[in-house]
């Protein structure tokens, strides 16, 4: 049995709150962040509803404390992370940022201390448009001269710049590296997370993932056809594409020590991971789900569960006609008739892309804690039409003891994650 | 974990070549593009077509290398790409702005994602295990490497494709050009794919022995790392018989590779990979492969470092770069 990985913070930004208490309140009281574009300049703004993290980019950066030209995808990721430190209750010492820093050779012991024990502290973020929604303002000025355009908005446009900024910002230097497998990044964060302090790589991860909104990614998925211009309904019968949105979620992953030296009682566990291809097509899902068969049948098996010990599933289910089809054949090929319960809380923040598995991480772990299940909303007619299976309302006094929560992404990725009560 | 099969796309010969880099060349000019094989014997004409460069040039390094190891349906694919898919990226970025946001059609969309050549590697060959991509900057083929060798930790017995592609476009020269990341030597691309395994195959390249990524060390730290990964495989700083360094001369991030270089290893014999396949941030997987061959073959192409060692057992690829990434990785001949 591999050493155990707890969930000691969590943090999270959405269209349905500012943070991990805010987004817990929408989901309970039903409360949609979907609606029509405030903040994103495009020009499909009265088209599509989206899922916007209600807020400019300079009332972010006040939030952050930031100054200067910074990706909206930073500002959040930033946001959600610290949240999650601080929720872990570790403590820095001797950051070069904080005052503490600067009287250096007071004799304090630097880096991350949970109570008296030194750790070693990873970030591990995602992201599929990093800075994108800074370059796509560059683009106009620089097509039309190519010495024209600020450079600073084009500084944060690799993905790994995001990260290295959250980085910077948060304290964390151990080691910091970024997943992009488009719409399961955040997923393969926090399963990368798991394995690097399994492997005694690491003390504690910061995982999860972190996407803005961009005209870049509204485009494209409108070429795709698979927007959504009323509200999501995803697992729908009728349901007709997704509605984009935007965020970030990430968890604090420790070891067992680390575990005990926060003195917190730790509830949670990752007990269970997969990744894995569908290899059928370049951006659509196999008609059987392949690859989201086997990332659940994977991380069941690492997790040493039965189909009948899975209480809840939060699904990947965007609401477009083909993944919705695709995961619930695969769901059916693990679980037959015995379908655990089942929702997407996609219905309330919208498509989040590499954020998604970060932020539905969060909504699991605060599932197992509280012993409740957040609704898919708008429901009218199920996929899977047996009755009390999908939730449709916010339910109490839940009897689940481990969750599964999907990802799937562009280029076949489908990674699954198991939360499990210890 | 052991290299055991390894193909190189770069500005250099160096796909499918019987003899190694024997007719290397000094880059010149502002930009060094790779030299790009007759793709039709590895990848299907029809598939070729709509591939931009990187995923060719991935696709065909990938297909390269495991044909080599005889794998046909490696236990992970791990992909590092510190820009992504650029040229499709610029393309819909450009048509995006010139059409205000009509009339745009999928294709390059749908192969801007990050983690297109890891999942056309995947899609070709049918396979559905493993897939991931590292997008950390000059840390990207490092992580990615670290990722496999946790794989193996795992798995062992496992056979891992694990590899790096950055391509350079139009806008993407102009843009780094800018920033000022050429000045002192061109810029550069390449693609290169590695079958790794816990054990060696009869062909093996070499044996990696431990890879460490540091992000703005103090020089004590930098100082620290060389140590323990030299004293967990039990070598003195003296076993390193050749750096392959990522430095160049006047180069920018010259400053940042002192400690390690001019300090600590000043007396080891250096090869400056970046001479050979240009500026990009993945270029260390190319600089592994060049270590790795040489290793295999325990012959250095002529004229490639001034003072060549007599003994080659145990070399370092060492890279810093000006935004304080260093990364150190240590091969050992089989």
């Amino acid at each position: 049995m591999a050493a155990p990985v707890y969930i000691a913070g969590l943090g999270a930004v959405s269209a349905i709150g500012d943070n991990v208490q805010e987004n817990i309140s929408s989901l309970k009281e039903g409360r949609a962040g979907l609606g029509p574009v405030r903040y994103l300049r495009t020009r499909h703004a009265e088209m599509f509803p989206v899922g916007e993290v209600k807020a400019t980019n300079e009332e972010l950066a006040i939030r952050c404390g930031w100054t200067g030209t910074n990706s909206r995808t930073a500002m959040l990721g930033y946001l959600a992370a610290k949240e999650a430190l601080e929720d872990a209750g570790l403590s820095l010492h001797g950051h070069a940022g904080d005052e503490a820093g600067r009287s250096a050779g007071s004799g304090m012991t630097e880096g991350w201390m949970a109570g008296e024990l030194a750790c070693r502290v990873g970030l591990i973020s995602a992201t599929s448009v990093g800075g994108m929604d800074l370059t796509e303002d560059f683009f106009p000025a620089f097509m039309a001269n190519p010495k024209a355009g600020k450079l600073s908005q084009v500084y944060q446009h690799e993905c790994g710049a995001i990260t290295e900024k959250m980085a910077l910002e948060l304290g964390v230097s151990d080691f910091v590296t970024t997943i992009s497998t488009a719409c399961s990044s955040s997923a393969n964060a926090i399963m990368m997370g798991a394995r690097m302090i399994r492997s005694g790589l690491l003390d504690v991860v910061v995982a999860g993932g972190t996407d803005a909104l961009s005209r870049f990614t509204l485009n494209g998925f409108n070429t795709l056809m698979i927007l959504d211009s009323q509200l999501c309904q995803p697992f729908d019968k009728g349901r007709r594409g997704l509605n984009l949105g935007e965020g970030a979620g990430f968890v604090v992953l420790v070891s067992e020590q680390v575990a005990k030296a926060l003195g917190q009682s730790m509830d949670v566990v990752l007990s269970g991971y997969c990744n894995a291809n569908d290899a059928h097509h370049q951006t659509a899902s196999s008609p059987e789900g392949i690859g989201s068969y086997t990332a659940m049948k994977g991380a069941m098996k690492m997790a040493g569960l039965e189909p009948a010990e899975i209480g809840y599933i939060n699904l990947h289910g965007t609401g477009t006609q083909n993944n919705d089809a695709s995961e619930s054949t695969a769901i059916q090929r693990i679980f037959g008739d015995a379908y655990p319960r089942m929702s997407s809380t996609k219905s309330f923040t919208g498509h989040t892309l590499a954020a998604c598995g970060g932020i539905e991480a969060v909504y699991t772990v605060v599932s197992l804690r509280q012993q409740c299940l957040f609704p898919g909303l708008r429901i009218e007619v199920p996929v899977i039409d047996k009755p009390g299976v999908m939730v449709q309302v916010f339910e109490e006094d839940a009897d689940i003891r481990h969750i599964i929560s999907n990802s799937f992404g562009f280029g076949g990725n489908c990674s699954s994650l198991i939360f499990s009560l210890v | 974990m052991y290299i055991n099969a390894a193909s190189a796309i770069s500005p250099q010969l160096s796909f499918r070549q019987a003899s190694f880099l024997q007719d290397w060349r000094l880059l010149t000019g502002h930009r060094a593009a790779c030299v790009e094989p007759a793709y039709a014997d590895i990848i299907e004409p029809k598939l070729i077509r709509r591939m931009s460069r990187i995923i060719r040039m991935g696709v065909a390094t990938a297909m390269d290398t495991l044909q080599q190891a005889g794998c046909t349906n490696p236990d992970a694919i791990i992909t590092g790409t510190a820009y992504g898919c650029l040229e499709d990226t610029g393309i819909f970025l450009k048509r995006m702005v010139e059409n205000q946001e009509e009339m745009l059609t999928p294709t390059a969309f749908i192969q801007s994602t990050h983690n297109t050549v890891g999942a056309q590697v995947a899609l070709l060959l049918k396979c559905h295990s493993y897939n991931n991509t590292f997008v950390q900057r000059s840390h990207s083929f490092e992580s990615s490497l670290l990722d496999a060798d946790m794989f193996l930790k795992e798995n062992p017995g496992a056979k891992i494709l694990v590899g790096a592609a950055d391509e350079l476009t139009d806008y993407s020269y102009t843009i780094l050009e800018r920033f000022g990341l050429f000045r002192s030597h061109p810029a550069g691309e390449g693609a290169c794919y590695f079958v790794v395994g816990s054990e060696p195959d009869a062909g093996a390249f070499a044996r990696v022995n431990g890879v460490r990524t540091l992000f703005r060390p103090t020089p004590g730290k930098l100082e620290d790392a060389l140590a323990a990964l030299l004293a967990e495989n039990g070598l003195f700083a003296g076993e390193i018989d050749l750096v392959l360094s990522g430095n160049l001369p006047g180069a920018a991030a010259a400053r940042q590779y002192e400690v390690i270089e001019n300090q600590l290893l000043a007396s080891v014999p250096k090869i400056y990979f970046k001479l050979l396949c240009g500026e990009y941030p993945t270029a260390t997987s190319f600089g592994t492969w060049l270590g790795a061959t040489i290793l295999k073959s325990q012959a250095i192409p002529a004229g490639l470092c001034d003072a060549p060692p007599t003994l080659m057992r145990h070399f370092l690829v060492y890279l810093a770069d000006t935004a304080g990434y260093h990364s150190l990785t240590l091969l050992t001949k089989c």
